[in-house]
């Protein structure tokens, strides 16, 4: 087999204390997710019953994020509904009547709860179950939450990804499956390699379209290709399918040892992994090495957001030369990101939750060369002259795999080479 | 319960973070779980600020609910007391914590921090983004401002700018020099560039400037009652009622009226000839009340258009945009029911749309143009250059932009005179544009603002022609021959046309005998 990546000598992060602060968390709710999730099922419909700030909250999201026709809407919850629940699920059953008949090509919809519904303690697994049955066979209705008291961001993915598994059919096929919503590019690739090695049937979570035959059962193995997805994680466990650990499939080494752990549960000759991987980790080798010239020995720092951190600041400082000072995150799964953590070498602080206040104090002490953090936060410390990368560009962006590993090299470089080129200031 | 896909306005407390980001030593604390938080981005990359809005959030988690999130709210006002000590406090509540009633007011109030603590009632689920910020402004002025002695010159308020609002950054400086060639100066502008003590010493002006009825009509109100300061009713938006607003000051201080009318262009402009193509537009104007009022009578009297539809999305408003529709012969549309909006613009076919940054994707898919006259705004509204919609200037701003998406006017001629030609023809858009206006549905995409993006398909099919009447093939070929900016009206008179006459099919005769009953 291809060598394999070397773990750091000193020893990696993944006994290192996590600090946890508690403050004012700067981050998104799971709402977010609803944004790239309804691209990518191309059948769905994300109905939020909440309140107009989600409302307000989704189209802002949205607004810096490309797309073009939304398959979501929010139910915005009214005095009236608030005075009586019973009333409530009634009102729901309506808007969701309406948007059917108005919308014959929705297969799935996502009934997506929100803080003030769960405040008021809404049962949409109640409302669920009832309009599956009313609309059945045609629509197949689920429920998540997306709330900000629940779910921070990324997770939102999860927990609707989460809510799919109880329902798919069982099936004891020996089967590998992709779980994580990829742009549809990054998604072939990954499949084209895999298949190259002999591997299949291979299948994905979540399918494109819901009449997409998706099973799961003991035969199952799974590969996760976002480092946010533990509630599915377990929900597929207990479906009877196996995880294989792995790094995440972000530049060469994590895109190297995510396929190396397939490639391994599926007995691939260890010529024939050479063979189908050796040119496209050339390219990306390359492509990281051009952009990585801007990158080497400049520090960067972490604000949580997303949970992809860890496994970024690991491609970051392994193949692209950068010191990590502090690597956050909303939530460190250590059964999921443990791969990583064991390839990110010890020295940076790693901290999980946060204090929004007393991380900017940190940062702004520290001076690093590049923050990675969110929108809220990136001009006013580009007012304070700290170059910085907007976190969400990292979700729907194509990054993973070989072919992407330039472009997520790019995106962290490009900041950086543009804080060089401006001429602005008065001499 | 409503089904919303796109909002005019946020919710309540994001009009009081538009009050207090507009301000100085000013802090919000808001009670209310971290995805709130999404409301930073507004600031920051919208309007690019280069600081947090003065907001702590106490972001509260399921955790928390029933066992501690008032003690929570105590600690977060407490630590922003501390790191930012800041001259007043505003505390309230997000939707989400006004249904678990902490009452983050009561709690602040008991804390005894040693600067005033204003408390907001917003009802989260009735009110919405204009309220808010009318409610906190007026919360604020209330709590700070007192009766005290005139300034011996004549001094005014500028009331209503706040942050995120369209072009207020620049109207504050236009209406600061209209006043100021009358000998007239400016007291406190707020709440955009005042701080609480600023608030205080508002009562020394001799009256205000209501620059924005959305956001400062109440404390307008209780300055006339508490202060004895008159206010102004004129929106000087457009070179009429900056004539009129002159006017008002005058009768309100005495002062001459006087205005320099040396840097004013847009009568002189829509007089000279190549303006000729601009008469009788037919425009549906659609946004806040108060541009929609000051836009409509713009674009009949001072640009010769014809104002075929108008309408604002803030029921506050509703009364005065009424009664000008109805001055105008129209029906108002009030809703902010975004599908409604789209549904009477596609019915009435205008050749322009002077409305939001909603109607500005509404207009993309139907190929109509669009000017952008009132919030909600996008990062495109916040322009570095000067770019004010009131006063002289606004005048001038206000014919460059609205004349900008249209066709020039000799340009026009050549494409009749070339229709057939491959360059000009179908849907060749305006030649300064670099680009079609007709973009395909699916291709719509904007990044830097919360744009609303095209919901195409939410809306119900569309029927063969909005009247029952069917295109015949050499007709509708014939229709496409028709420069498109023109299309729309000639696609709906010829429909009303045969509709009236009772005929089913249209056939290239019938199209031209609807041109010529037409003709002007
Ligand atoms: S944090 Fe809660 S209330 Fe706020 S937008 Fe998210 S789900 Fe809605």
């Amino acid at each position: 087999m291809t060598e394999l990546p070397r773990l750091p000598a000193s020893g990696g992060c993944r006994d290192t204390p996590i600090l946890k602060q508690r403050g004012q968390r700067e981050v998104f709710c799971g709402l977010t997710g609803i944004i790239w999730l309804h691209r990518k099922m191309q059948d769905a419909f994300f109905l939020v019953i909440g309140s107009r700030t989600c409302a307000h909250l989704l189209q802002s999201a949205a607004g810096v994020m490309i797309f073009a026709e939304p398959r979501f809407g929010t139910a915005i919850l009214e005095e009236t509904d608030l005075a009586g629940l019973a009333d409530a699920q009634d009102e729901l059953d309506k808007v969701v009547d309406e948007l059917l008949a108005r919308r014959p090509d929705i297969k799935q919809l996502f009934l997506v709860g929100s803080c003030p519904s769960e405040v008021i303690k809404l049962d949409l697994s109640k409302a669920a179950e009832r309009m599956t049955q009313r609309h059945a066979p045609s629509v197949r209705v689920l429920n998540f939450s997306g709330s900000g008291i629940e779910t921070t961001f990324t997770q939102g993915e999860d927990a609707c990804l989460a809510s799919m598994v109880p329902v798919l059919p069982k099936t004891d096929e020996r089967q590998l499956l992709l779980v994580g919503a990829l742009p549809d590019v990054v998604e072939e690739q990954a499949i084209g390699l895999l298949e190259a090695m002999g591997i299949g049937p291979i299948k994905v979570l979540p399918a494109p379209r819901a009449s997409d035959d998706l099973g799961v059962g003991t035969g199952t193995v799974y590969a996760l290709t976002q480092p946010f997805l533990g509630d599915t994680h377990d929900a597929l466990t207990r479906r009877g399918a196996r995880h294989l650990p792995a790094p995440f499939p972000f530049g060469d080494e994590g895109t190297t040892g995510w396929l190396a752990a397939i490639a391994t549960e599926f007995n691939v000759d260890p010529a024939l992994f050479e063979k189908v991987t050796a040119a496209p980790r050339a390219r990306a080798r390359k492509a990281i090495s051009q952009a990585a010239e801007t990158l080497n020995g400049k520090s960067v720092f972490f604000f949580p957001d997303s949970q992809l951190e860890i496994p970024l600041a690991r491609f970051l400082t392994r193949e692209c030369g950068m010191d990590a000072i502090e690597v956050s995150a909303p939530f460190i799964h250590k059964g999921i990101i443990g791969p990583d953590l064991d390839m990110l070498a010890e020295g940076p602080t790693i901290s999980e939750g946060q204090d929004v206040d007393l991380q900017l104090d940190r940062a702004r002490a520290a001076r690093p060369d590049l923050t990675v953090c969110g929108l809220g936060l990136a001009n006013p410390l580009e007012a304070d002259g700290l170059a910085t990368k907007w976190a969400i560009e990292l979700v729907f962006t194509p990054v993973h795999f070989y072919e992407q590993a330039g472009d997520l090299a790019g995106l962290f470089s490009r900041p950086l080479r543009r804080a060089d080129l401006l001429k602005l200031e008065a001499p | 319960m409503k089904l919303t896909v796109w909002t005019y306005e946020g919710p309540p407390h994001v009009g009081a973070m538009r009050v207090a980001t507009g301000m100085t030593g000013l802090h919000y604390v808001l009670h209310a779980p971290q995805g709130d938080t999404y409301a930073d981005l507004l600031f920051t990359m919208i309007e690019r600020r280069n600081h947090r809005p003065p907001v702590t959030y106490t972001t509260f988690q399921a955790r928390d609910l029933g066992a501690d999130t008032a003690n929570l709210f105590k600690t977060a006002a407490q630590d922003a007391y501390d790191r930012f000590k800041p001259e007043a406090i505003i505390v309230g509540a997000s939707c989400t914590a006004e249904l678990i009633q902490d009452d983050p007011g009561g709690m602040a109030e008991t804390m005894g921090l040693p600067v005033p603590v204003i408390p907001l009632e917003l009802p989260s689920y009735q009110r919405k983004e204009n309220f808010g910020a009318d409610e906190t402004f007026f919360q604020i002025v209330k709590a700070l401002a007192r009766p005290m002695e005139r300034t011996k010159q004549i001094t005014a308020n500028l009331i209503g700018p706040t942050a995120l609002g369209f072009r207020h950054r620049d109207d504050i400086q236009e209406v600061t020099a209209l006043l100021s060639d009358m000998g007239i100066s400016v007291n406190v502008v707020a709440p955009m560039t005042s701080s609480p003590s600023d608030i205080a010493r508002m009562g020394a002006a001799h009256f205000n400037v209501l620059m924005y009825p959305e956001t400062a009509e109440t404390a307008a109100r209780w300055m006339e009652r508490e202060l004895d300061q008159p206010y102004t009713r004129v929106v000087p938006i457009g070179v009429g009622a900056t004539r009129d607003f002159i006017a008002e000051v005058a009768k309100i201080t005495g002062v001459v009226p006087y205005m320099d009318e040396s840097r004013l262009r847009l009568p002189w402009y829509s007089k000279s000839v190549d303006s000729t193509y601009l008469t009788g537009k037919r425009v549906f104007v659609f946004g806040d009340g108060t541009h929609v009022l000051a836009a409509a009578r713009v674009a009949r009297d001072e640009m010769g258009f014809e104002v075929v539809g108008m309408g604002c999305y803030n029921r506050e408003m509703a009364r005065p945009v009424r009664a000008m529709a109805k001055d105008f012969g129209l029906t108002a549309t009030i809703t902010d029911d975004y599908l409604e909006v789209e549904r009477t613009i596609e019915a009435l076919q205008p050749e322009m749309i002077l409305g939001t940054q909603m109607e500005r994707h509404i207009g993309k898919r139907l190929g109509i143009p669009c000017a952008v006259i009132s919030a909600p705004v996008h990062v495109q509204d916040f322009p570095a250059r000067y770019s004010p919609q009131m006063g002289i200037e606004g005048a001038n701003v206000l014919f460059d932009t609205w004349v900008h998406p249209l066709v020039m006017g000799l340009e026009e001629h050549l494409l009749h005179m070339f229709r057939d030609d491959f360059e000009f023809h179908d849907a060749a858009g305006a030649s300064h544009h670099g680009g079609h206006t007709k973009p395909a549905p699916q291709e719509v995409a904007d990044a830097g603002g919360p744009a609303p993006q095209t919901p195409g398909s939410i809306s119900e099919e569309k029927k063969n022609t909005s009247f029952g009447v069917i295109w015949l093939d050499d007709a509708e070929r014939e229709l496409k021959k028709i420069p498109f900016f023109v299309r729309g009206k000639a696609r709906r008179n010829t429909e009303t046309f045969a509709t009236e006459r009772g005929v089913a099919e249209i056939s290239v005769d019938t199209l031209y005998e609807a041109k010529a009953h037409y003709a002007r």
